[in-house]
């Protein structure tokens, strides 16, 4: 991808908030620019123009719950040379996988007047469980400028560099002091991929894994620590089954919890 | 003559939704604004969590107005405690409040309406032709992201905010670092309410009952009692006894209604026709200049409310911001005990209503949500209903946009309303 063609891009919504799509649209001094060497065929949230695919670069954000998104996502990959996973409910089902640790129909019996109307999967799955994903972008919400580096880097023909360490790296880096070690408060930044900046510690609370579980976590040694700290019965297990609850390594975590 | 109108998945909204509009003699017959997004189960979710992870789980209702969701539940769960909060986390909420009107206002003004008036598809397009508009735009929406990171950590999902007040003051020095800034955004704010009155809007005056939290003493964000046009003044706590859901099948969705029966109108147009003597002095100002005349009634017009509510909002942060100087704790204690309680606050898009009770522990019991665009669902098939006979003899691809301009003028966030909303995915 290189020279005066300008890649087409296309950004598409599963089950989530809008708050990932959003993060493209709140890269406000970039923007004009980032329109100018791309050019976005299919964004709903920012246009009504929609060119026909295929499409260079699909983005994607939010997890499968429904039989129509199972679907959809096949034929996604099929108009997309490249595709983008775009935060944690892309990439680990999201908080909608909340609903994979319990009995779905139960959720939607205190929730809805007439479930019997609903069309939803028991499971809410991450987008790597349908269709072969290029690249995954962690984060609830991602940080834009890992965006915006991940658009670069595939328009340059490189890899994206993204942080290959955890919270705790970034947290040492702004000078917050550890929160577990000083005040014992939970926090799963020793375990989390980093990408955030650390935001959780360095405003006097524990990380809560948003970003979800960092390669190199060491979970068999911290989840019994956090477990000695719990301010409240079963804080160790809330913190894991969070928004990255259904990621492998969170879910072992947890499993791994005898209350 | 037109026979149907049908947008299969409306842009420049926030979620997924569609409109479908089948007439009869130059009549709506059926009118659905319809709902794709996949429900959600929050209030599922929440039973059985403690209550300090509440305020972050309703914040991923919507990245557009995560604040709006962390407020409405922190008030609530605060009320089912017993907590009275400090003075000083209540502006400094109230300031948080303005960050996210700024970035939500300033985003549907000009990327999500104004494209509709001037149109363009987008305001890249419109970029193309008036560079300096949408560069501006964006600068006036990133102050307002830029406030939310320096109290929250970032501006979407934002970290600091919990029951009881903050887990720590923001350092003042990167808040007034803002103010610069914020002074730009209320010059350029301004300007954007001489801009709007100037678009050319379609015409349609509707009779609504406008329902919208008041306070007499501030412009109502952050709470209020329930103030409504049409009938007496009600507290939050008493919101859901006269402010119905009721389950209507054709829609698929759970339609508020008043407890006689009528749709409600929830959002920029009700705050600015019960509370416009509550604006800052600049906002009054420039609602003064434009000329607009009161109750404006008008839903396309709702752009101009959302102008004059931004010069509010960047006012009312420069004052905060001047006066922001914390000291002592920045939260109250949790003294933990089993209760009930209710809490509203004025979304973006209008009245956001939130009840929980916990048990003993401080574990959820039962949640429930009432989102702003929920609420405005049977408005929307209201104004679609009197828009229809001004709009079938228009060639089609204008009636359809002007219908989906409607639509889009309520700001409808989707991925809020879903997450309670009845639905049914229709199968081809």
């Amino acid at each position: 991808m290189s020279g005066s063609y300008k890649p087409k891009v296309a950004v598409y919504k599963f089950s989530s908030c809008d708050g990932c799509q959003l993060s493209l649209l709140n890269l406000e001094d970039e923007l004009l620019d980032l329109a100018g060497a791309v050019e976005i065929a299919y964004f709903l949230e920012a246009t009504r123009a929609v060119k026909p695919g295929p499409y260079d670069i699909g983005i994607v954000e939010g997890s499968i719950t429904t039989p129509h998104e199972e679907e959809r996502i096949a034929d996604i990959r099929h108009e997309c040379k490249l595709l983008i996973a775009l935060g944690t409910c892309a990439t680990a089902g999201g908080i909608q996988a909340l609903r994979n640790f319990t009995d779905a129909s139960r959720l939607a019996d205190n929730v809805y007047p007439h479930p019997e109307y609903l069309s939803y999967l028991t499971k809410a799955t991450p987008i790597s469980e349908h269709v072969q994903v290029d690249l995954e972008i962690w984060g609830c919400p991602v940080n834009k400028y890992m965006v915006l580096e991940a658009i670069a880097a595939l328009l340059q023909n490189r890899k994206p560099n993204f942080p290959p360490y955890s919270v705790c790296m970034e947290c040492k880096r702004r000078g917050a002091v550890c929160v577990l070690v000083s005040q014992g408060i939970p926090c799963l930044g020793p375990a989390t991929q980093a990408g955030c900046g650390a935001i959780c510690p360095a405003n006097g609370r524990g990380c809560y894994g948003c970003f979800g579980p960092w390669p190199g976590a060491n979970l068999e040694s911290l989840t019994p620590a956090l477990k000695d700290l719990e301010r409240y019965p079963g804080e160790t297990a809330r913190l894991l089954r969070n928004f990255a609850g259904y990621a492998p390594a969170f879910r072992k975590a947890a499993d791994s919890i005898k209350e | 003559m037109i026979e149907k109108i049908e947008v299969p998945a409306l842009a420049r909204v926030e979620g997924e939704g569609g409109l479908y509009i089948k007439l009869k003699n130059g009549q709506a017959e059926e009118i659905r604004v319809d709902i794709y997004e996949p429900p959600r189960f929050f209030e599922g979710f929440l039973q059985g969590r403690f209550l300090q992870e509440v305020p972050d789980i309703t914040a991923r209702i919507c990245g557009i107005c995560p604040v709006a969701y962390q407020m409405s539940s922190v008030q609530a769960l605060e009320s089912a405690l017993g907590i009275t909060i400090s003075d000083q986390t209540r502006l400094l909420r109230r300031l948080m409040y303005c960050g996210e009107y700024i970035e939500s206002h300033a985003l549907h003004i000009y990327l999500l309406q104004a494209p509709d008036l001037l149109g363009k598809e987008s305001a890249l397009e419109l970029a193309a032709v008036a560079p300096e508009v949408v560069r501006n735009a964006l600068r006036l929406k990133k102050i307002g992201n830029d406030l939310l990171k320096a109290i929250g950590g970032r501006s979407v999902h934002p970290v600091n905010a919990c029951v009881g007040g903050f887990y720590r003051w923001p350092d003042v020095e990167p808040i007034q670092a803002l103010l610069p800034e914020l002074e730009w955004g209320l010059e350029a704010s301004l300007e954007t309410v001489r801009w709007a009155v100037t678009l050319p809007y379609p015409d349609l005056e509707l009779d609504y009952e406008f329902v919208a939290l008041h306070r007499p003493d501030e412009y109502a964000v952050y709470d209020g009692e329930v103030w409504s046009s049409k009938r007496k003044a009600v507290s939050v706590d008493e919101f859901d006894k006269v402010y119905l859901e009721e389950h209507v099948r054709h829609s698929n969705a759970l339609h508020s209604r008043t407890i006689d029966g009528n749709p409600y109108l929830v959002g920029p147009l009700a705050r600015l026709n019960l509370n416009h003597e509550q604006l800052s002095p600049l906002a009054q100002k420039a609602l003064k200049e434009s000329n607009i005349k009161l109750p404006l009634c008008n839903p396309y017009k709702s752009l101009i409310a959302r102008a004059i509510e931004l010069v509010d909002a960047y006012e009312t942060a420069i004052q905060l911001v001047k006066n922001y100087q914390p000291t002592g704790k920045a939260y109250v204690p949790l003294a933990l005990k089993a209760g009930v309680g209710a809490g509203a606050s004025e979304a973006p898009r209008g009245l956001l209503f939130h009840r929980y009770a916990v048990d003993a522990q401080g574990l959820v019991l039962r949640a429930r949500i009432v989102p702003p665009t929920a609420q405005n669902l049977p408005r929307m098939e209201e104004d679609l209903k009197s828009l229809v006979p001004q709009i079938v003899q228009l060639p089609h691809a204008e009636a359809t946009l002007t219908a989906e301009h409607l639509v889009r003028a309520y700001d409808p966030c989707i991925s809020c309303a879903t997450h309670f909303l009845k639905l049914k995915i229709e199968e081809d």
